[in-house]
């Protein structure tokens, strides 16, 4: 009743309520959204340039000229093999971690903050950490001629157990070994979020669906595929997109290992993501081709979260 | 199988370690199921009677006593080697499943020689469709099913496997009155086109007394009678089971023997001869009153409900427990509403003596 009559009466008042919100909205989402748009269609678009008084042509150069940089396509294939190998991994680990979160009476709480812990650290400390922990040599300006001790405590390790020491990350780095470090720090970091999401959603499926199957005498493992798995299929459907969303963002992480040069002393850039790619092409002031990378950028997350939805359509059980 | 309960007791230690408020939930159960019968456990929420159920299962171990199948000890078997089905009270049917799939799924489970053929599996399972008649709905999803359909479902998954025992915990309670009524019918007709040993739970006396071949009455963990419907119906053991049993319930006065006689305030409505002397409860079922102007006993007409077949008078009287007294007649009677008074006399085999302490029954000896 009092509802209506606020609807009816004062509709100024509704909107009044709305407006800081509405405002905000306006001025730091809606307006970038089409301004992006504008300059990725403007060639050869530069903010220092407009604010000169130049006028640019309408058309599709700064989309040309991006897809044709070399510099590009690495930080596009970098980044799809982020995906393609840190989604997977960590939402498998995730489950299974829940899972067996879930299975635990003693020291579940004390167990799930510390697998949360992760998520409230700030992902660059952490990426120094991981730095320091895949590190190889004192010097990291050296060269490979100067490694004299190994200081990583993943080389440790790998010494202690009789193994050959990895140049992880520094001068004369495989990018195999890059990528490695940066999958298992991403699915690292990644994973806290996955297992609050997965354990929520097993404790809310009903006990009483695995007293049945207990009744009927059904194997663990059947438990596991025929039933947890698929009453959990929201969240996981979820966790998938969210994190190949995620991933396609991917940039502080690397960041984290290789600080701004995004890959070691004797290539940087190597590990440059589109993310990164965007960054650049603002600082060097070509905001027309950073906003075509955006743009393109988005096409491919949709396009990807479209093909997961048409996947999860079967095989989600809602 | 016949399904033999010994001493069966479950405590549940307290929650707080300090203190020891730990609960009983089954007291010293014994207790043998015949083969082939319907048994109900009776009794209000937290009597005890869905452990008991969830112990014959083998979801819950027993604290003390012991579970016998036949001639076997299953007292430390698991719930999957018992070979019991069991329906629950939401039916716990898997969603992401059709209907057939959840039938299928316990016939998948099995392993070694009991494993069927593919073949074999679907016959069974369409066999035990057929009998619960959901073999048309074999491809819909459990959320397509009404509630009465996904409980026959639920039904079928429980048999498809050929349990020795089959168990319904609360199976009607989810269900509209009308479904309630047709459904309770088709769990006796599948019972008895199966004829497997059956124990089901409610709380609802008119549901366990229509299909039950025997009922066992629970309150707070002990057992207070165990017998066929209308023998339990008709000879309640103490004042608990006589109220529990019956719609409309039994009327309750407070009443006093003295001489032989049964006296409610100052007026004599029944024979108690070699009873001595004491302060009773005096029960009445709703059909024990003969409407009579020559009848001894009196009360305050309140109102008259006539309801087809047959009249509900209610009335007060200052001896009665409950708040109204109410007496169910034959709609021949003939009663004038305005009048104040109403007399009736009392059938003797639907009066009821009880202890006043500890409320057991008082028995009349009848050597008419």
């Amino acid at each position: 009743m009092s509802s209506s009559m606020v609807e009816s009466k004062h509709p100024w008042k509704a909107w009044l309520y709305l407006a800081p919100a509405i405002v905000l909205l306006l001025v730091f989402t809606v307006w970038p959204i089409f301004n992006t748009v504008r300059m990725a269609f403007l060639e050869n678009y530069s903010g220092l340039k407009a604010a000169g008084g130049m006028k640019f042509q309408f058309g599709f150069g700064n989309f040309e000229k991006v897809v044709q940089y070399k510099r590009f396509i690495q930080c596009m294939k970098n980044t799809v093999l982020l995906c393609i190998f840190t989604v997977p991994i960590s939402t498998i680990l995730a489950l299974l971690i829940a899972v067996c979160l879930n299975s635990i009476k003693t020291l579940q709480k004390f167990l799930q903050t510390i697998f949360f812990l992760p998520y409230v650290t700030n992902s660059i400390a952490i990426g120094m950490v991981f730095a320091a922990m895949f590190n190889i040599v004192g010097s990291f300006y050296g060269t490979e001629n100067e490694i004299i001790v190994t200081a990583g405590i993943i080389n440790n390790v790998i010494e202690f157990f009789g193994g050959k020491p990895i140049n992880w990350i520094n001068y004369g780095s495989t990018y195999a070994a890059n990528m490695t470090v940066m999958v298992i720090y991403i699915v690292w970091n990644a994973l806290p979020f996955k297992i609050l999401i997965l354990l929520g959603g097993l404790q809310s499926i009903n006990k009483q669906y695995y007293d049945a199957a207990k009744v009927d005498g059904t194997s663990r493992r059947r438990i596991f595929t025929r039933i947890t798995v698929p009453l959990l299929s929201p969240m996981i459907a979820y966790v998938v997109i969210t994190g190949f969303i995620g991933g396609f963002k991917e940039y502080t992480s690397i960041v984290g290992i290789f600080g701004e040069s995004m890959g070691p002393a004797d290539d940087a850039k190597r590990l440059n993501t589109m993310v990164g790619f965007i960054y650049d092409a603002l600082s060097s002031n070509s905001q027309g081709r950073a906003s075509a990378a955006a743009l393109i950028l988005f096409g491919i997350i949709l396009v990807v979260t479209l093909i997961n939805l048409q996947v999860s359509k079967k095989r989600v059980h809602y | 199988m016949i399904v033999e309960l010994q001493n069966l007791t479950k405590i549940f230690p307290s929650r707080n370690k300090n203190s020891d408020d730990e609960v009983v939930a089954v007291n010293d159960f014994t207790f043998t199921i015949p083969d082939g019968k319907l048994v109900g456990l009776l009794g209000p929420s937290g009597c005890g009677k869905s452990t008991t159920l969830y112990m014959i299962c083998g979801l819950q171990k027993p604290t003390s006593g012991k579970i016998f199948f036949g001639e076997d000890d299953v007292t430390q078997l698991p719930a999957e080697n018992r070979g019991v089905g069991l329906v629950f009270q939401n039916y716990a049917l898997y969603p992401h499943m059709t209907v057939k799939q959840n039938i299928l799924f316990p016939l998948q489970n099995l392993r070694g020689e009991d494993r069927l053929s593919k073949e074999e599996m679907l016959n069974r399972a369409y066999e035990v469709a057929k009998i619960v008649q959901i073999d048309e709905l074999m491809e819909r999803k459990p959320s397509e099913l009404s509630g009465g359909q996904q409980q026959r479902v639920a039904i079928a998954r429980a048999l498809v496997k050929m349990p020795k025992v089959l168990l319904l915990d609360e199976p009607l309670s989810n269900l509209d009155a009308r479904l309630r009524l047709q459904t309770r019918e088709e769990i006796r007709r599948i019972q008895r086109a199966t004829n497997i040993t059956t124990v089901f739970v409610t709380h609802d006396q008119e549901e366990a007394m229509s299909i039950s071949d025997m009922i066992v009455v629970m309150k707070l963990g002990i057992v207070q009678q165990i017998g066929k419907p209308q023998d339990v119906y008709n000879s309640p053991a103490n004042l608990f089971v006589a109220k529990f049993l019956g719609t409309p319930p039994i009327n309750v006065f407070d009443g006093r023997i003295k001489d032989g006689v049964v006296y409610i305030g100052n007026e004599a409505v029944g024979d108690a001869r070699d009873v001595a002397d004491q302060n009773v409860y005096v029960g009445i079922r709703p059909e024990g009153f003969i409407l009579n102007d020559d009848g001894p006993f009196t009360c305050n007409l309140n109102a008259v409900e006539v309801m087809g077949r047959d009249v509900s008078v209610v009335a007060t009287n200052e001896a009665s427990i409950n708040p109204v007294v109410r007496a169910i007649i034959d709609a021949d009677n003939k009663i004038d509403h305005d009048r104040k008074t109403v007399n009736f006399f009392i059938k003797p085999n639907k009066m009821f003596l009880f202890n006043k302490e500890t409320e057991e029954r008082i028995y009349i000896v009848e050597d008419r």
